[in-house]
């Protein structure tokens, strides 16, 4: 890789709660390059979000802050940047689609008015301007009638449609980077299969880098090129998508890959029971345990797996996986 | 009553209907109908699993609240064990409800949160069976272990559970009045992959232990495929395919099924580069206003002039194999 658009560098979040500080994100290491589409796994409560919330510079007010480690975007360091610039950024540069689309849109305004007003606000266009490319934008996401519908206001829309939306609204400013953060949740498959297809599209189209959040295997395999698994605050394993489903080093993620009943291209009438990863995501007050956080669930488990933080194992193609045990996973 | 044999399913449904009243435009007070499900039939035998799958608002929890009468049905017979459960009243209906139960989606919810696990997992036998307090108290121990749930933890209150631990509890409920058939609305969506596989074992070892049927209600057709024998297809109230698990899977014939199937990202590599993926742009129509065809024709990539005329009918075409596409015949082979 050339000079990464996005280097994140031993970046380490802490969160503030009842049970003192704790890392919620723990020495994270990363590179993305321009175009390309990386995606983040992990079970509920792994930190996720909060890599992503971190990025943005919109980690939670007065709980969360960066502690330490280097973001990198473009050559500008952003942990240390104005929140002026932040905001800045956050318009033209980043942009983030969240999770559940009714909450972020301004339910009375219509979709219209709240795409031309990113477009006004960020790319300084007037108000018929905006307008007429909001209305094309609602076409690039493939809403059917477009044109007729930016004048819809957010309850006359389905809840793939409303995602549409709030895609446009991101693609507005023509970011180099687009955050998805778990986009299709609480949509039917049919729809997330559209709603993939348009992020392939703008990708190959605008070469715009995608860092999807996902809790689902399947859709790392059809939308990315490398995956970063993360567990308890910290990357488990990371590598290109095909060669860590061949073949995962970590033994979280050998478990995430296999617990699940997956559908493939021709069914038999065999069904073994699933592969259990027994026990829970451990506290948040666990999270910085200078021992693998994995340990109490981890059939490879030695001694050795209480004492320390495992070190990074690095495999061929840039695979590497935190785990004492991970040449022989 | 008809008599009990093994060929006889557990539960057989006639043309099942529930309709809901909407209130529609200006117009006073004129009401128009949303059926929700609307004239479904289907069989389920003893100790197999259904699957219901189908977009969100197809009907699926409707068609399960109605079968475990927890919603008004406006026409059709549940047969259970061959009576039909939902003329029941008094001590008849009581007995027709300890033999099916519901596992909800949402274990955070659904569990009442003033009640310790073993208040919860007792208040069906309380309700429904005359047993003494000696009987209950073993049979909830008993269920507490079968669901692998400790005896010290009998004494807790739901927030104290994690979610898998929770969803062990309603299944636990589930369980208490030895029940014959099993409802499960998305039972493990609410959970995180390795959770799910737990409670997916679990749910499957309890089927052989006690020989359960289960209506199993699921979006994630990876799931379906794991856990059901056979498989009904809903869209907008109708069943629009119904096959065993096989034939489901690897010859759909519905262009909504193959549409569905293929829409599923998956990590084998080899079905990713095979899948061809087939588009069904746009929206489901309304509800209330339905077209006069087939109500998948305004999406369906295949639909000709007769589609958007006549409703097809749900029709046998293979060993078991029901479908309604009017461009599916005896031969059963896919239109697309
Ligand atoms: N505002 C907050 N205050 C305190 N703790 C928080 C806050 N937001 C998140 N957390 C905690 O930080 C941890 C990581 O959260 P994060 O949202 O990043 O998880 P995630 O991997 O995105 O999970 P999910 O798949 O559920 O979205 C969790 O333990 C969560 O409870
Ligand atoms: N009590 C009600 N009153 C009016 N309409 C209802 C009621 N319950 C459900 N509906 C409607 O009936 C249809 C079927 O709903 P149902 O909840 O059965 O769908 P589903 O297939 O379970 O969907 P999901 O996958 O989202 O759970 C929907 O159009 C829904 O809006
Ligand atoms: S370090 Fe030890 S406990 Fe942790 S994942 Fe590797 S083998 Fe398992
Ligand atoms: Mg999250
Ligand atoms: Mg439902």
């Amino acid at each position: 890789m050339a000079t990464p658009l996005l280097k994140v560098e031993n970046l380490r979040v802490e969160l503030t709660t009842r049970d003192g500080v704790v890392p919620v994100i723990d020495d994270l290491s990363f590179e993305l390059g321009a175009g390309e589409s990386i995606s983040f796994v992990g079970e509920s409560g792994c930190g996720k979000s909060m890599t992503a919330l971190g990025i943005m510079g919109l980690l939670p007010e007065g709980i969360g802050r960066i502690a330490s480690g280097t973001i990198t975007f473009d050559g500008e360091e952003l942990t240390t940047a104005s929140e002026k610039r932040l905001r800045d950024i956050r318009g033209n540069e980043i942009s983030m689609i969240f999770q559940e689309p009714m909450t972020s849109l301004n339910p009375v305004y219509t979709v219209g008015e709240q795409i031309a007003e990113v477009l006004r606000a960020h790319q300084g266009l007037g108000h018929k301007a905006a307008w007429e490319r909001a209305g094309e934008l609602l076409d690039a996401v493939r809403i059917p009638n477009a044109k007729g519908r930016v004048g819809d206001y957010p309850f006359q829309m389905s809840g793939g449609q409303r995602q549409r939306v709030m895609i446009a609204m991101a693609l507005a400013c023509e970011p180099k980077i687009l955050i998805a953060d778990e986009p299709t949740t609480a949509l039917d498959v049919t729809v997330q299969a559209q709603i993939f297809d348009l992020l392939r599209d703008l990708r190959t189209q605008t070469g715009t880098s995608i860092i999807l959040i996902t809790h689902d295997m399947g859709a790392v395999a059809e939308m990315a090129e490398r995956m970063i698994v993360m567990y308890a605050g910290r990357m488990a394993e990371i590598g290109p998508v095909d060669q860590i489903i061949e073949h995962a080093h970590h033994p979280y993620t050998k478990g995430l890959i296999s617990c699940v009943p997956h559908i493939v291209s021709t069914l038999t009438d065999e069904r073994q029971d699933l592969t259990e990863v027994p026990g829970i995501v451990p506290s948040l007050k666990d999270f910085g345990k200078n021992q693998c956080l994995f340990a109490s669930r981890c059939k490879y488990l030695t001694q050795q797996c209480t004492k320390g933080r495992p070190p990074s194992i690095k495999f061929e193609n840039g695979q590497l996986a935190d785990c004492w045990q991970a040449e022989g996973v | 009553m008809a008599r009990k044999t093994d060929a006889a399913p557990l539960l057989d449904v006639e043309n099942l209907t529930v309709r809901f009243a909407v209130k529609r435009g200006s117009g006073w007070g004129h009401k128009s109908y949303l059926y929700a499900v609307d004239d479904i039939s289907f069989a389920v035998k003893r100790g197999e699993t259904l699957a219901i799958v189908g977009e969100s608002g197809s009907g699926k929890t409707t068609a399960a609240l109605a079968i475990a009468r927890l919603v008004n049905v406006y026409k059709g017979k549940v047969n259970l064990d061959g009576t039909d459960i939902l003329h029941l009243e008094g001590e008849n209906l009581r007995q027709a409800r300890t033999k099916v139960q519901f596992i909800f989606q949402d274990p955070y919810s659904s569990l009442n949160p003033r009640l310790r696990a073993e208040a919860i997992v007792r208040e069906p036998l309380d309700s429904l069976s005359n047993k003494s307090d000696k009987e209950c108290k073993e049979i909830v121990n008993r269920l507490f272990k079968a669901v692998g749930l400790r005896p010290e933890q009998l004494r807790l209150f739901p927030h104290q559970f994690s979610g898998g631990q929770r969803q062990r509890i309603g299944i636990a409920r589930a369980l208490a009045t030895q029940p014959e058939l099993i409802i499960c609305d998305e039972p493990v969506s609410a959970l995180d992959v390795a959770v799910q596989a737990q409670i997916l074992n679990l749910l499957r070892k309890l089927q052989t232990e006690f020989g359960l049927t289960y209506l199993f209600i699921s979006h994630d057709l990876g799931v379906v495929q794991h856990m059901c024998d056979s498989i009904a297809v809903m869209y907008m109230g109708k069943i629009v395919e119904h096959a065993n698990r096989l034939s489901l899977f690897n010859n759909p014939l519905h262009p909504y099924t193959a549409a569905l199937l293929s829409a599923v990202p998956s990590v084998d590599k080899k079905r990713r580069e095979s899948a061809k993926r087939i588009l069904i742009p746009g929206d489901p129509p309304d509800p209330v206003n339905l077209p006069s065809g087939c109500r998948f024709a305004n999406r369906c990539p295949v639909a000709q002039a007769q589609c958007s005329e006549l409703e097809p009918d749900l029709k046998m075409v293979a060993d078991g194999h029901r479908i309604a596409c009017h461009l599916v015949d005896e031969d059963a082979k896919s239109p697309l």
